[in-house]
């Protein structure tokens, strides 16, 4: 009862606040985005990129939508999440931002869920891929991937292409918890068999260890999850452990593109599931590597790609609002929202709020000089199977 | 067997290279007595100097190593005369805030200099790979590390032992102004000591990058790594600091690949067992005061 | 006669100096009532000095250790972290509601933690104390990951909901109810620390700091006291651990991690050790610092803080405290000149 009453409370409590932030954000001119994103620390390079695609997107496409002046407002979290509800808190408070969006890692975005669902702003994920991250807040959408999407979907393939036997070896935290137990189930259906299971610490300066073991099962090839930003390092002991004769599968983290040059040789034939390459053979992806690269002097990868069509979201919807930032009206206008982005044809599922994508297996070719991800099999519209499943 | 064998030369590679980026701060804080923190950072430049130096303007990678260990040096050197040799008779608070206020600055100076994503650095056919030796693996790139800093080993300890600017170093340590009276430029000693230090932990960044990845983070991250060494090691010799490498580049690979639901257990473990056992570290005759 | 019933100018010799150091001086008077004013004046601020008020309180925490007893530590966010899980499995399981009580509760699992782990450090010099501590956290950060279904693993406890403080006050949105309920704690345990630090005990732990050798000598028993303040701050840090977790709702694998042991460190040896204030004082410097430069550029303020802590440094910390107390030293000496002319005139005639 005192807890029914509590909720209650909380609920009104909430309304208000609401209204007095909705009936401000009608008098204002300009709609505030509150970005989210760990700058500084060791998934610095996450929050880089996101904030790089966001002010190439607002470069391209003008700062003011729907007579409103969009403004950014940039914060570093770190990735930890007491920081992120801080911020978040003091975002919806202060600043009274009419969005939310950013969040690099899973955690920053579920202490910030409460948040959004109080003051009924919504809040755009760019990066964090666990799947019940929508779960958690009905003003949560999610323009970036789950992991339960690739992994699938590598698993299915393996399966029907001759692997028998895969060794796994993922980061031991959520996400990778998340990647293998889609994985296994879905491999082992298909006749596959899971030999050997390796948790990695993720503060891990040593891969040596893990790589023997994998190498000992003697499979036919290695699932791999580490989280953006270590995959080359990983990629590099692999080599140098002579694994090249095991074929590396996953989640396409492992073979993010921003490090996929300097991974060197070793990463050709690696075969991965992802949702985005910057070797995507359209024209749009043509313009926005192209862009991105002069002006970050870098390629962008896939982070970088869930924060440009993150910020593509909210000017859509705005648009759809007529400008109008009411919370609702908001999550409404971004629901069954679909459009080309750089890495294919993406739509936001009207159920769940979580992206549906296309779902690439690629191969790492050499094209003129360069590593990439070269696309060769798509799975169409793949949800998040982490939600279809209940 | 084999496997044994691969993991106990994987252990030693992977303890020799800590070695080699953590004894430059073993000999700042046994025989100068100063807490430097920002060790890591000299590493990371060595690092970064390889990797520009290799990738950007194609140098190649063995002229690259000892490029990383001179910079890394130079850099050494000048802050030691600027900033650092105020500092040597600070209390070790002051010391530890001072270091991580430099460590910090590195850090954010690299990710705007050169991007917060990994870097590598391209390597030469040779070193890639492994070679077979009577079934054992043995990784190219592993073998030229034990190599490398196994001759550094030996020079620096004959160095110390031997050498003429060994004892000027050493007494320099122990009494420095009876050092000045016996005519030793003890600020020059020192200086060059220092510089002789970043630069190895240059040359251990260079060399570690495609171990230990590089990326801005790279002091921060490892600091914990470079302290246990020199804690365990105990510091008023080098003989220690490298003992306690091999034994925890051995014990935390191994016990990676033996018990690996217990890895991230196994260095920590080993720490605080060693240290309630024998406080001053293995190695360590006198307390670190 | 007990020396508190003794008229002031009685109080000479050991107990007189005793009385003096614990006797309220104005400036802390003034510290705390504009703590106090705090609510008044930044209504915008709460969240923020929510967070700078648990911090207090855990430097408070490290200065106990560091600062009176001489035990430096890099894994003091070991009982932070204690208290934080302790009070977030609490309201998580509805095991207690009423975050007073659990408060308690998170700290005293803390203080047993620091009682055992206590007897760790009391050997080696201080760079074995360093990794000791250091060590013992991250395990405890490794344990955390490992038993993820009680913990929570790398998400961290979500879906705490916070009952009203003593089942009146209601954590708001703004962060009002939180920044208080803090104060008040902080201020509380601040109360204790000081009777702690002035108190016969609190001396001969500084005796141990000078000179432990000595202090053995005069019949101080050395390790109990080491291991009765150790327990006590770990009890601190273990509170201000909870207090986190209450505040904020959530406990995440961070509240183990060396940036948080070694950003202690910092913020208390900004504000100078040894006295209560340095730590109250570094909190709110390093914290505002960190705000403002983090706004200012929100992807390298790291590269400011830094050259901050170096200039600091450089200059020395015993010139800039002369220099920031220059200012009400000077108006105290008029203050008291006034005070003292006025005496004097009230007698002449």
């Amino acid at each position: 009862m005192v807890l029914k009453l509590k909720s209650i409370a909380q609920v009104a409590a909430g309304a208000v606040l609401a209204a007095s932030i909705g009936t401000q954000a009608l008098a204002q001119e300009t709609v505030k985005i509150g970005l989210i994103v760990p700058l500084s620390g060791g998934q610095a390079s996450t929050g880089k990129q996101i904030d790089n695609a966001i002010k190439l997107y607002m470069q391209q496409n003008g700062a003011t939508v729907a007579g409103k002046k969009i403004e950014v407002i940039v914060k570093d979290d770190g990735a930890v999440p007491d920081n992120s509800k801080r911020l978040a808190q003091e975002l919806i408070v202060n600043d009274k931002v009419n969005f939310l969006a950013g969040f690099g890692v899973t955690p920053a975005a579920l202490a910030v869920a409460p948040l959004a669902t109080q003051a009924k702003v919504p809040q755009v994920i760019m990066a964090a891929g666990t799947s019940i991250i929508t779960e958690r807040s009905p003003y949560i959408v999610r323009t970036s991937f789950t992991l339960a999407q690739s992994s699938e979907i590598i698993a299915d393939w393996a399966a029907k292409n001759g692997i028998k036997k895969v060794a796994a070896l993922v980061s031991d935290y959520a996400p990778g918890a998340d990647a293998l137990n889609f994985f296994k189930p879905k491999f082992t259906a298909g006749g596959g068999e899971v030999v050997e299971e390796v948790k990695v610490p993720l503060a891990n300066p040593d891969f040596a260890p893990f790589l023997q073991r994998m190498k000992d099962a003697k499979p036919d090839a290695m699932f791999v999850f580490v989280p953006a930003g270590q995959g080359g390092n990983f990629m590099k002991q692999y080599t140098e452990r002579g694994l090249t004769g095991i074929k590396v599968i996953g989640p396409g983290d492992v073979m993010d593109d921003d490090l996929l040059n300097g991974m060197g040789d070793a990463a050709l034939g690696a075969v991965t599931a992802h949702l985005y390459s910057a070797a995507h053979p359209s024209q749009k992806n043509k313009d926005f590597v192209a862009a991105y690269k002069k002006a970050f002097n870098q390629r962008p990868g896939f982070m970088a790609v869930g924060g440009y069509d993150g910020i593509h979201l909210i000017y859509e919807a705005l648009k759809k609002t007529g400008g109008k930032t009411d919370g609702d009206a908001l999550i409404q206008a971004m629901k069954g929202m679909a459009w080309e982005s750089p890495r294919g044809p993406i739509s936001i599922d009207p159920e769940t709020r979580d992206i549906v994508q296309n779902i690439y297996i690629r191969e790492v070719k050499k094209v003129d000089g360069e590593l990439y991800n070269v696309e060769f099999a798509t799975f169409e519209a793949v949800k998040d199977s982490g939600k279809i499943k209940k | 067997m084999t496997t044994f064998l691969t993991i106990l030369f994987d252990g030693v590679a992977y303890g020799m290279l800590l070695f080699v980026l953590a004894c430059g701060l073993a000999v700042t804080l046994g025989l100068m007595n100063f807490v430097n923190l920002a060790h890591g950072a000299f590493a990371m430049a060595g690092g970064y100097v390889c990797a520009m130096l290799v990738n950007r303007y194609g140098l190649p990678f063995f002229a690259g190593l000892p490029m990383a260990f001179v910079v890394s040096a130079a850099i050494g050197f000048v802050l030691e005369r600027l900033l650092y040799r105020h500092l040597y008779h600070r209390n070790h608070l002051d010391q530890v805030l001072f270091t991580v206020g430099l460590v910090f600055m590195s850090v954010a100076a690299v990710d705007y200099v050169m991007g917060s994503s990994q870097v590598f650095i391209n390597l030469p056919q040779v070193l890639q790979g492994q070679i077979d030796l009577f079934g054992v693996g043995i990784g190219r790139y592993r073998l030229m590390i034990i190599v490398i800093c196994g001759i550094l080993t030996v020079l620096l300890q004959l160095t110390l032992a031997r050498t003429r600017f060994g004892s000027q170093l050493r007494a320099a340590v122990d009494d420095p102004r009876a050092a000045v009276g016996l005519g030793i430029n003890v600020p020059w000693v020192f200086a060059l000591t220092f510089a002789f230090g970043s630069g190895l932990a240059g040359l251990g960044g260079a060399l570690g990058a495609e171990i230990l990845g590089l990326d801005p983070h790279f002091p921060l991250k490892f600091m914990i790594y470079f302290l246990i060494v020199v804690t365990v090691g105990g510091s008023s010799s080098i003989t220690g600091p490298f003992l306690a490498s091999l034994l925890l580049g051995i014990g935390d690979v191994a016990g990676k690949y033996y018990v690996p639901k217990l890895g991230a257990f196994v260095i920590y473990t080993m720490m605080i067992v060693i240290l309630i056992l024998r406080p001053n570290g293995l190695f360590g005759k006198t307390a670190v005061r | 006669m007990p020396w508190y019933e003794m008229p002031w100018r009685e109080r000479t010799g050991i107990v007189g100096s005793l009385y003096d150091l614990s006797r309220w001086r104005w400036g802390e008077m003034l510290f705390w009532t504009l703590a106090l004013m705090a609510i008044l004046l930044f209504p915008h601020r709460y969240l923020i000095l929510t967070e700078i008020a648990w911090l207090a309180l855990f430097v408070l925490s490290l200065d106990l250790i560091l600062g009176y007893a001489g035990i430096v530590s890099l894994g003091h966010a070991a009982f932070f972290g204690v208290g934080a899980y302790t009070a977030g499995l609490l309201a998580l399981h509805h095991i207690i509601d009423e975050p007073v009580l659990a408060l308690l509760v998170a700290g005293l699992a803390a203080m047993v933690l620091g009682f055992v782990t206590s007897f760790l450090v009391m050997r080696g010099a201080d760079l074995t104390r360093l990794m000791v501590t250091l060590g013992i956290a991250l395990l405890l950060r490794e344990l955390a990951n490992r038993f993820s279904d009680i913990t929570g693993g790398f998400d961290g406890l979500q879906g705490i909901v916070m009952q009203p403080v003593l089942g009146l006050f209601e954590f708001d949105l703004f962060g009002k109810t939180s920044f208080i309920y803090c104060l008040v704690v902080l201020f509380l345990m601040f109360l204790l620390a000081r009777r702690i630090v002035h108190s016969p005990f609190g001396l001969s732990l500084r005796a141990i700091r000078n000179n432990p050798l000595r202090a053995a000598a005069i019949g101080i028993p050395v390790n109990r006291r080491l291991t009765a303040i150790y327990t006590i701050a770990a009890f601190y840090a273990g509170l201000a651990g909870a207090l986190s977790t209450q505040s904020t709702a959530l406990a995440s694998l961070d509240v183990f991690s060396f940036e948080r042991s070694a950003d202690l460190l910092l913020v208390l040896v900004i504000g100078g050790t040894g006295y209560l204030y340095g730590g109250l004082i570094g909190a709110v410097v390093f914290k505002l610092l960190q705000d403002v430069l983090a706004t200012w550029t929100p992807q390298y303020w790291q590269f400011w803080i830094g050259l901050i802590l170096v200039v600091l440094v450089l200059i020395g910390r015993e010139r800039l405290h002369r220099w920031t107390r220059w200012g009400p030293e000077r108006i105290k000496t008029i203050l008291d000149a006034r005070k003292s002319a006025a005496v004097a005139g009230e007698k002449t005639p």
